[in-house]
């Protein structure tokens, strides 16, 4: 994992000194709400329905033990005792006294965390993918610019009043798990034709009530100038991005209003004058940084497929978690286990301030240390001996974290909703736990196999409803909360927006909503196909006449 | 209001003829892009010094062939929350490399002051009852830096792998 050296120490100890006094002045009315409401959110301060949340970032995704403590220790002592991990690598306290804050944000220091610009119109925390350095099918290691864009945009005092917040994601795999095509900038590594690495720049992706798809603004940029580049986006986006209409003021709407050729015009012109300057990243900086993610120093050890299968076909229930739940290892003898968050009941990304110190020791015992947070709401181990699967699933199963449904119907993201946020229509987080209860015989879910639902408490999205491959979207009809379907959303490297199912449902209808659909599937699918694939092939219809007709759909069936 | 320049407060010397009918024929003077483009032949003449004031929707590309001839530049925040003219002030002192002043005027706060120092701004238009200790405020908060700009400073990544 990357570590503080003296210069980051600084810099985070000054920001934190610094907000103590615009949280000094704003208590002594110097600053007025407005004045200190852009300061506020540039620090992870948000103001919700009920009380202050604070966001904090865990930069694309890497978690020490040490860290996921102090995280257990700011919900006991600032919050009530749990904290929720969202879509963004980030985790949020939704109890957060503003007084509090400066004193929370130096011992997030003391362990090498920030809430810096985990909200405001700037640059967001830089995700990625939360396999990087393990995944069998990575090209190259995203970490490393992951970190130089970290430090690069962070108090950038140029984007730091940007017409709209920005957010920026990577990927080192042809499998995207970083969900690229729907951010500001998505960065994906390959090869050109020279074989050289470097990445494919995207733009102008992003959700909310105006959904894109990335465009591919340059094919291939060497690694380089990966820092210029985006400083070029960045400058164009700042002159150019709306200020008029906060709802058209993200870089999708300016992308698409001038054109992508136009876009890229401008920002090849910035560029040319820039690419060679002090943003080239000098190769001792990312040897250095580099440094800090080679790889831990892995046992010899095989692969001990015949060992796991006994033990598979003696306890039917383990076999369950390592088909769903385990991923494979670059490394002979290691395994990637994904610790589920989705509980039957409890609201997605959830956790409690023990469990955290649970899985914080199970870490070390475990996993070298580390904890990997996904934006699937869930988190990794992503070094565990295969010898030790056996234990850790025993063991996790005690902590009510071993539910086998990773990407499956029941591994669902939702959004805070209307129990937190003042920008919900809905209360988003009891859909979900109606699905999870409805979805709970582990045999189904495998059964139905690759799946994602995601719910939005607005059309804001943060649920990511767009991208799901069932989208629920709470809507308000005349003061009451009803739910919008979408089919075939997907954020992979095939990534897709959902079509609209038909008139939005009533809270109580959309278990069995969703049912039908997955019982629609099921009967209409060849083999192997996922539902994504049998929707693309059989388009919207069927699903259609289940939900709405399912008299007809009988009938003709 | 007060003007800040290389940590004192000065008066003006340019008068502020933007907006009105007819500019003053002799003296240091500030005038609007319209009124630029409207009168720069005589403009150009002059001896003593002209300054410009953009608005934040007119980028500096459109003085960009005159730079030379304006002695100052004000960029304008209409509200501290439009950012356009940080970029503004970036590109003059990057690739246009422009040496004059460029001023910060409108809704210019304590907080925001040092980002625009970073980007290029060298004289700030400060509505506060102590407008050189805000800039001493805005100034102690940080000695490390994580990126180039255009106050010179060296970046964290530069005093990382500083030869020797």
């Amino acid at each position: 994992m990357y570590r503080y050296d003296e210069f980051d120490h600084k810099l985070v100890a000054e920001r934190a000194r610094q907000f103590r006094r615009q949280v000094k002045r704003r208590l002594s009315g110097e600053l007025t709400e407005d004045q200190f409401k852009p300061l506020r959110l540039m620090n992870g301060l948000y103001m919700q329905l009920h009380a202050y949340m604070l966001r904090v970032n865990v930069p694309y995704g890497s978690l020490s033990s040490r860290q996921l403590r102090k995280f257990a220790h700011i919900a006991r002592t600032y919050d009530r005792d749990f904290g929720h991990f969202t879509t963004r690598q980030n985790i949020q306290y939704n109890w957060i006294k503003l007084e509090d804050v400066p004193d929370i944000l130096e011992e997030l220091a003391e362990v090498e965390v920030t809430a810096i610009q985990s909200s405001g119109n700037c640059v967001r925390n830089i995700t990625s993918d939360h396999y990087a350095g393990r995944a069998r099918d990575e090209l190259a290691d995203p970490r490393v610019y992951a970190e130089l864009l970290r430090q690069y945009t962070i108090l950038n005092p140029e984007f730091s009043y940007l017409p709209r917040k920005f957010k920026i994601a990577l990927t080192g795999s042809p499998r995207d798990r970083a969900a690229v095509a729907l951010h500001d900038i998505g960065l994906r590594m390959h090869r050109n034709e020279a074989g050289e690495t470097g990445f494919e720049v995207l733009v102008g992706g992003g959700q909310g009530r105006t959904p894109f798809i990335a465009h591919t603004i340059r094919e291939w940029l060497a690694p380089e100038h990966l820092l210029s580049y985006v400083e070029s986006i960045l400058r164009v986006y700042n002159m150019y991005g709306r200020r008029d209409n906060m709802h058209k003021a993200r870089i999708k709407i300016i992308v698409n209003q001038m054109g992508l050729d136009r876009y890229r015009e401008l920002v090849e012109a910035d560029w040319e004058q820039i690419r060679d300057s002090v943003l080239k990243v000098p190769q001792a900086e990312v040897d250095r940084i580099n440094a800090y993610f080679e790889p831990p120093e892995y046992e010899c050890l095989a692969d001990i497929p015949d060992e796991l299968n006994d033990v598979r076909a003696r306890i039917p229930e383990f076999d369950q978690w390592m088909s769903a739940n385990v991923a494979e290892h670059r490394v002979p003898g290691y395994s990637i286990v994904n610790i589920s968050l989705k509980a039957p009941g409890l609201p997605p990304g959830d956790m409690t301030a023990d469990t955290m110190d649970a899985v914080a020791d199970l870490a070390d015992r475990y996993s070298l240390d580390e904890i990997r947070v996904n934006h699937r709401q869930n988190l990794s181990f992503v070094d565990v001996r295969q010898l030790d699967l056996f234990t850790l699933w025993k063991k996790l199963k005690l902590l009510d974290l071993a539910t086998p449904n990773i990407q499956t119907v029941s591994d669902i993201i939702c959004c805070p909703g209307l129990d937190y946020c003042n920008l919900a229509n809905s209360r988003s987080i009891p859909i979900a736990q109606d699905l999870s209860r409805h979805f709970v015989d582990v045999d189904h879910l495998a059964l139905v196999g690759d799946f994602t639902i995601n719910i939005s408490g607005c059309m804001n999205a943060c649920g990511h409803h767009h991208v799901g491959n069932i989208g629920i979207l709470g809507v308000n009809k005349r003061g009451k909360e009803y739910f919008q379907l979408t089919l075939g959303g997907s954020s992979d490297e095939n990534a897709s927006l959902g079509d609209r199912l038909g008139r939005a449902l009533p809270q109580d209808e959309v278990p069995a909503a969703v049912e039908t659909i997955v019982d629609t599937y099921l009967a209409i699918r060849l083999d192997g196909e996922r539902f994504l694939d049998t929707y693309r092939r059989a388009g919207i219809a069927p699903f259609r006449e289940a939900v709405y007709n399912p008299v007809q759909a009988r009938a003709v069936a | 209001m007060a003007l800040l320049k290389n940590n004192a407060v000065i008066d003006d010397p340019f008068a502020d003829a933007t907006g009105r009918e007819t500019i003053p024929a002799s003296g240091p003077v500030l005038v609007d892009l319209d009124q630029w483009q409207s009168h720069r032949e005589q403009l150009l003449q002059r001896t003593e010094p002209v300054g410009v004031k953009l608005r934040s929707d007119q980028p500096p590309e459109s003085i960009a062939e005159d730079l030379h001839s304006i002695a100052l530049i004000a960029l304008e925040f209409p509200v501290f929350r439009d950012g356009r003219a940080y970029s503004y002030a970036r590109l003059l002192r990057g690739q246009y490399g422009y040496s004059g002043e460029i001023r910060a005027v409108g809704d210019v706060l304590l907080e925001q002051l040092h980002f625009m120092e970073r980007t290029g701004f060298d004289a700030f238009e400060l509505e506060s009852d102590d407008p050189l200790g805000d800039m001493q405020v805005a100034s102690a908060d940080f000695g490390v830096w994580y990126q180039p700009a255009a106050d010179g400073r060296l970046s964290a990544v530069q005093l990382r792998h500083r030869a020797g």
